[in-house]
């Protein structure tokens, strides 16, 4: 019970911190907003017992991609406040679109018996992170994305260098 | 588990508390006699001078980027690091491999002359 | 005799028999239990952080040659007393056109993230905040969310040395951030526990400072480069930038800045000593859990005073110097003692020996290939380091001697 009231009260603020992002003028503010999200995400991740997640979420999104985001903010606008309109003529369509989506999908959700069941009690002896690092380098599992990942880390880098020194 | 995190769910909200608190206090105490000289932006003294805003080295974006590819590169390598003692002498030299992979890009970015600050 | 073999346990069963008996329930009473315990241990952290201050200004006096604080009070203890007061009473400034919410949020996250990283620290035998199995993480993450304070100080002041000072600072920040990530990997591997009280027991046998000194050196040079200390101080050098990001912050806002500041690097100095120094082990610190208190602070404070030291013996380092020495050198050497470190803890694993059933070889195998390192180190910088300018000519005496003057009037 106590669970479900955590779980709402952070769900509510990771909505509010992405609805404030999308609707504020300042673009500061809006990164700022966007680290509240994320730090949401972070805290359902603990809910769900899932704690090394909830600390790499932590470290990635809001130690370096948050930076990323904001020094791209601060650098590159001389001007961080919007002062058009944020609302444009053809909102009633968006509106109904949304509201026909999000009926389709609970609707959908409501018949998935997954939705009604608790989440299975994992067995106390098994230390989750141990298994995850058996199965990251386990040769039937999953070492193939292992490696592929860090291939795509690679062409990350080298791509970005190459986008942002174009001339050396 | 949750009782672990229950602790550091406190330490969040109580953590932020006490500077709040203390920021509240001169709200009371300390004078409050703002006039236009005391608040304009510092700058050695002089008036300021120029746009307020600068040109930045595209530097500083780099450093970020660099970092951001080898802090992912770290949160894989800390599970594998973790389940060392259950692993053979393949598994690590798979995670070896991922390094040197990473260690590739950092001696590109090398030669490339990214990381100079210039 | 209880209370000083296991004093949480038997504080925590006083307590609650106090609370079942006016009748609540027992979820109940563990929640209202770990958060006097969250209360106790954040009070603590900022009396510590209060003294912190004295200790710091008496260090520097006496490195250099000086009394520092001696008048209020027997040796100057009160000193934060009136530092604080001080403080408290000044008039807060805000500069116009400052974003105000963030910048009276900047100080907050930097204080606060300094006071979160002590929840996962223990600090003896049964004394620990919690046991996160994933403690080591929760350091950088919680790292994470100081620089984020910096960035929001230096924007929101709206001036642009503090937003350049913010921007030095992140960077110098993030680019140190890459070795420390790597060097705190090293203990991981060796204790099989990404817990730090796990950590904490597995180094029963041998310390890891012995296992492998250059991860802990590379996580204390990385940790002066994170505090913003010097050598490493570009970002706050007075002469440089007069005050970085923290430039138009009057009163306790700087407090708290400088303060955080402070107390992170006492919190650096426990961190290191937790991972490398065995944290609140020695002599008898299982059957007194106080004692393991005492220990870990008698190590965290000679850390403490060794990264005081080098802040207050150093000149300053050229960023260029600071950013180069970080990604040339410390973040290579720290990638290949990675690589050596698993390959050498596998084989030994499969030849038998390990840390737990022969901590003397283990480690004299490990110091070794440590010590190998370095000469492999010293010897490429020789080779292909940076070259001493040479010499083109001899000095020349700048004032001419007199010849011999005439000793006779005549």
């Amino acid at each position: 019970m106590a669970l479900q009231i955590i779980f709402i009260f952070v769900a509510a603020v990771t909505l509010g911190g992405a609805l404030m992002t999308v609707t504020s003028r300042n673009l500061v503010h809006s990164a700022l907003w966007l680290i509240l999200s994320l730090f949401g995400v972070a805290v359902l991740y603990v809910l769900l017992n899932a704690s090394f997640l909830a600390v790499a979420q932590v470290v990635i999104y809001i130690g370096a991609i948050a930076i990323l985001i904001i020094f791209g903010v601060m650098m590159t606008r001389r001007l961080v406040i919007d002062p058009s309109r944020q609302i444009n003529n053809t909102w009633w369509l968006a509106a109904l679109l949304s509201l026909v989506f999000f009926g389709g999908l609970s609707w959908m959700l409501s018949t998935w018996d997954g939705f009604w069941s608790e989440a299975p009690i994992m067995a106390v002896n098994i230390d989750p992170l141990k298994q995850l690092g058996k199965a990251l380098v386990a040769p039937d599992l999953y070492v193939l994305p292992f490696e592929l990942a860090s291939v795509l880390l690679l062409a990350a880098l080298i791509g970005s260098i190459i986008i942002a020194y174009e001339k050396r | 588990m949750h009782n672990e995190w229950l602790f550091i769910g406190f330490f969040l909200i109580l953590a932020p508390t006490f500077p709040a608190i203390a920021i509240l206090i001169p709200r009371f105490i300390a004078p409050r006699k703002p006039n236009p000289i005391k608040m304009q932006t510092y700058e050695c003294g002089l008036e300021t001078y120029g746009k307020s805003y600068i040109r930045f080295k595209v530097q500083y974006y780099v450093y970020a980027l660099v970092f951001l590819i080898f802090d992912v590169e770290t949160v894989f390598l800390y599970p594998w690091a973790v389940a060392f003692d259950q692993l053979k002498l393949f598994a690590v030299l798979e995670g070896v491999l991922f390094i040197l992979i990473l260690v590739t890009g950092l001696i590109y970015a090398w030669r490339k002359g990214i990381l100079e600050w210039a | 005799m209880a209370f000083l073999h296991d004093p949480i346990t038997f504080i925590a069963n006083w307590l609650q028999t106090l609370l079942a008996g006016w009748g609540l329930s027992s979820g109940l009473i563990s929640v209202i239990l770990t958060f006097f315990g969250v209360l106790v241990a954040a009070l603590m952290l900022l009396v510590l952080d209060f003294s912190l201050v004295w200790v710091e200004r008496k260090t520097v006096a006496r490195l250099q040659d000086r009394i520092g604080p001696n008048r209020i009070g027997p040796f100057g203890i009160f000193q934060p007393v009136p530092d604080v007061l001080k403080l408290l009473i000044k008039e807060d400034i805000t500069p116009e056109g400052a974003d105000k919410i963030v910048y009276n949020l900047a100080p907050i996250f930097g204080l606060g993230a300094v006071l979160l990283l002590w929840a996962v620290i223990p600090f003896g035998y049964k004394i620990l905040g919690t046991d996160i199995n994933v403690g080591v993480l929760y350091i950088v993450a919680v790292g994470a969310l100081g620089t984020l304070g910096i960035i929001m100080a230096g924007w929101a002041s709206n001036n642009k040395y503090g937003l350049l000072g913010a921007f030095r600072m992140v960077a110098q920040m993030v680019s140190f951030e890459v070795p420390m990530v790597i060097s705190l990997l090293i203990p991981v591997i060796l204790a099989r526990t990404m817990g730090i009280n796990g950590i904490i027991e597995a180094q029963g046998g041998m310390w890891f400072v012995i296992v492998s000194p250059i991860a802990a050196l590379i996580l204390l040079i990385s940790a002066q480069a994170e505090l913003g200390r010097a050598p490493f101080d570009l970002a706050e050098a007075e002469s440089e930038i007069v005050a970085g990001f923290h430039i138009e912050y009057t009163g306790i806002k700087f407090g708290m800045f400088y303060a955080g500041e402070l107390l992170h690097a006492l919190t650096f100095g426990a961190i290191i000593s937790a991972l490398f120094l065995g944290g609140w082990r020695g002599p008898g610190a299982e059957t007194f859990p106080f004692l393991g208190v005492v220990y870990l602070f008698i190590k965290a404070f000679i850390l403490y005073f060794v990264i005081m030291w080098l802040k207050y013996s150093l000149p300053r380092l050229r960023i260029d110097q600071m950013l180069n020495f970080n990604w040339k050198f410390l973040t290579p050497l720290a990638l290949i003692l990675l690589i050596l470190t698993a390959i050498l803890s596998k084989i030994l694993e499969n030849a038998g020996i390990t840390l737990g059933s022969s901590p003397l070889l283990f480690s004299g195998l490990f110091l070794m290939m440590n010590l190998i390192l370095v000469g492999i180190t010293v010897l490429l910088l020789r080779a292909y380091g940076p070259k001493h300018p040479k010499v083109i000519a001899e000095p020349r005496p700048v004032a001419v001697t007199p010849e011999t003057p005439a000793t006779d009037i005549s």
